[in-house]
């Protein structure tokens, strides 16, 4: 499989990353900063061990107009691709955006707007080339709306109802979208956060992520145990919902 | 973000307030930092904050390989990255980590800090035996390189330093060439110390990887009987064709009432045990990670002992220069009366450049003490036996040492210290146990 990776250099996408690059997937890796995408490539080669090199290309979310070109550079080295993955992507917490505007706006563009550009064309060039997968982490963050992540719940809530619309839409064309909805993962994204029960290891969910790549399944919790936590969660009452901290 | 009721664990269930904070982006989070954390595999304080800090990294999500070369074995990587982790890429490809300690859940950061040492002690030495060079950051913030032949003192300080020399971020270390990622085993069953020891002598002459265990509660004749074990890497030929995988592992769901382990139990387990093993020896191909890590197979196997915990003992006596030593040390733990799961036995080689290094010629017994009562009181007492012998014990495992004892034992502390002085002058990096037994302010 030949795969494009946005945001592969930390946490979940890299673990996904080696999974892919240990199993002889040809990846070509997309993200900001030129050094850390060569180190991770590096680091992938070693573990893949099969002397293939991999491609690297910039690509920032914050930056719209790097985002066609990266792919078609991606598309050109790889020759055409079968999977794009992203798991790029910025968190912050409500009591961190309630008085920045600026941050604010930041979040809301950088998960919504510019995920959605990237996907659209990733989605064009899949479909040009006969069909594939467009896997997209989003969060379990998007299924209410919460106290703690008003703002990126809303971002990610968005998201998730646009993956549900492109795999409606194109899967009968060989388009596969496959949403990964993670519950808290222990990354360097939430170093510092205290984990709370159920909290998942970047391993563990690659591994959940990558099959349900390999299945074409719509949609992915990540650990297993939020799809029966946010089963619970989405059919509480609002007053219940109000009442409580979660 | 946090709470200050946190608390951080050493395996033996040793507590201290504060949190870990783990990133892949450890040279931004180990920046005025007082210790690194590795996957905090050590028994007791050494991978614990000193009071009043409330904070420290962590370096096992930075776990890049950075180099490898294929001809060498030379491999360059992050100080997160993982003994399984290396095992698991590298085995495959006919190369071993060099030093396999009786845990794969070791973090090359914490390999280096402990100058952690294997079965195979007797040949190839502890772990800084295979340590190229190093990327530290120091006290003051700065980076540096250090190997034997650029700043060579901190080098040598930083393999076995226990972390308080600065936070290792890079490592370098040659993987050794095997035939086969397979172990060709052997066991059999031992009577009583004095033939141990001899047996484990025996074994090194021919034998890459020896060690034993032994059962720590019978007295009198039967005293230090055990099975001893060795092994060698298995040739191209002998290798069966399946390369190997991991198994499935089991997991303890809970800690354990602390009644479930007591003398009684764990003196019919050492019974059964040793029992169970055929009268003549065993022999045949095993996998690595049950030769090396039998532990490993039951993950988070330390609940067992209960919410107090454990701790174990592990010292160096050099039987050589003191015979009967070893008999000594048994008899003074047998009469503490507090039942020791694991005892394990094995002779060391040659002492390594580590200034606080642990192995040292002689024999190595570290025994699993569950937290009782009266479990200070047989630590002061088997410290006194360790001293009198001229030994000394493994600071990655302790918990309960005095910091006299501790002192007393260890000939090289003035150096390591003056090295410590020279490049941390205001004795910024500490750890709980260096407060303990070095007297560094808390
Ligand atoms: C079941 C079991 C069996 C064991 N068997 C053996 C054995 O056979 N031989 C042996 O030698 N040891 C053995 N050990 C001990 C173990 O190898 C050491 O405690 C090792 O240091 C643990 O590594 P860690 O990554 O968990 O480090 P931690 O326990 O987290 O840290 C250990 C020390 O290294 C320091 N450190 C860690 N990372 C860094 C870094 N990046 N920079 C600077 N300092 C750092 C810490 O400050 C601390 O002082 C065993 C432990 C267990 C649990």
């Amino acid at each position: 499989m030949r795969v494009v990776i946005l945001g592969s250099t930390r946490g979940m996408g890299r673990a996904l990353a080696r999974l892919m690059a240990e199993r002889g997937d040809r990846l070509f890796l997309l993200g900001r900063d030129s050094e850390v995408l060569a180190k991770t490539a590096r680091d992938l080669e070693v573990r893949a061990g099969s002397g293939l090199q991999i491609g690297i290309g910039i690509c920032d979310l914050e930056q719209p107009q790097s985002l066609g070109p990266a792919l078609a550079e991606a598309d050109a080295t790889l020759g055409g691709f079968d999977c794009v993955v992203v798991t790029a992507g910025i968190f912050a917490s409500q009591a961190e955006l309630e008085n920045d505007p600026e941050a604010t706006r930041r979040i809301l563009e950088v998960d919504f707007v510019r995920t959605i550009e990237f996907c659209e064309e990733a989605r064009r060039r899949l479909l040009t080339g006969g069909g594939g997968t467009l896997c997209v982490f989003s969060s379990v963050a998007g299924e209410r709306g919460r106290k703690p992540v008003i703002l990126y719940g809303a971002a990610k809530a968005g998201l998730s109802t646009y993956l549900e619309g492109l795999d409606h839409k194109f899967r009968r064309q060989g388009l596969v979208t496959v949403c990964v909805k993670p519950g808290f993962v222990k990354t360097g994204m939430t170093a510092g956060h205290k984990p709370p029960p159920f909290a998942g290891e970047p391993n563990a969910v690659a591994r959940r992520v990558l099959r349900a790549i390999d299945r074409g399944t719509p949609v992915v919790y990540a650990p297993g145990a939020w799809r029966w936590i946010m089963l619970v969660i989405r059919h509480l009452p609002r007053t219940v919902m109000r009442r409580i901290g979660f | 973000m946090q709470t200050s009721d946190e608390t951080l664990q050493g395996w033996g269930g040793t507590r201290a307030a504060g949190i870990e904070i783990r990133s892949d982006d450890l040279p931004s989070i180990t920046r005025g930092a007082v210790l690194t954390r590795g996957l905090g595999r050590s028994y007791g304080d050494s991978a614990l904050p000193p009071p009043g800090t409330h904070q420290i990294p962590g370096c096992a999500l930075a776990d890049r390989i950075l180099s490898f070369d294929s001809s060498t074995g030379v491999l360059r990587a992050e100080a997160g990255l993982s003994i399984e982790e290396i095992q698991r890429v590298f085995l495959p490809r006919n190369w071993s980590f060099p030093v396999l300690p009786g845990t794969q859940f070791v973090t090359l950061g914490g390999a280096v800090g402990a100058d952690i040492h294997g079965k195979n002690h007797h040949i190839d030495g502890t772990i800084g035996n295979h340590i190229n060079e190093m990327l530290l950051r120091l006290a003051d913030d700065s980076l540096i390189r250090c190997s034997r032949k650029e700043n060579d003192d901190l080098f040598r300080a930083t393999l076995g330093g226990m972390g308080l020399t600065g936070h290792i971020l890079e490592v370098e270390v040659t993987l050794k060439r095997i035939p086969s990622p397979w172990i060709w085993a052997e066991s059999e069953r031992v009577t009583g110390i004095d033939a141990f020891i001899e047996a484990l002598a025996d074994a090194a002459r021919s034998w890459p990887y020896t060690a034993g265990w032994m059962d720590a509660l019978v007295r009198g004749d039967n005293l230090g009987r055990g099975i001893l074990i060795r092994g060698r890497w298995a040739g191209a030929s002998e290798a069966p064709a399946r390369p190997p995988r991991p198994k499935r592992r089991l997991s303890v769901p809970f800690t354990f009432p602390g009644w479930v382990l007591n003398s009684l139990s764990v003196r019919a387990f050492n019974n059964f045990y040793f029992h169970k093993h055929p009268r003549r020896a065993k022999r045949g191909i095993a996998h690595p990670e049950s030769f090396f890590h039998p532990l490993d197979v039951v993950r988070r196997w330390n609940l067992i002992y209960g919410r107090r915990g454990f701790t174990q003992h592990q010292c160096v006596l050099p039987e050589k220069e003191r015979p009967g030593a070893t008999k000594r040390y048994l008899e003074a733990l047998t009469a503490g009366g507090l039942g020791s799961f694991l005892c394990v036995i094995k002779d060391c080689g040659s002492e390594g450049e580590g200034l606080l290094s642990f192995p040292r010629p002689g024999i190595s017994i570290a025994v699993d003490l569950p937290m009782r009562a009266r479990t200070q009181e047989i630590v002061n007492e088997l410290n006194e036996r360790v001293l009198e012998a001229g030994g000394r014990i493994y600071l990655a495992k302790d918990a309960l040492s005095s910091a006299e004892h501790f002192q007393a034992m260890e000939s090289r502390l003035e150096e390591f210290q003056a090295v410590r002085r020279r490049w941390d002058p205001e004795g910024r990096l500490r750890s709980a146990q260096s407060v303990r037994l070095l007297g560094d302010p808390a």
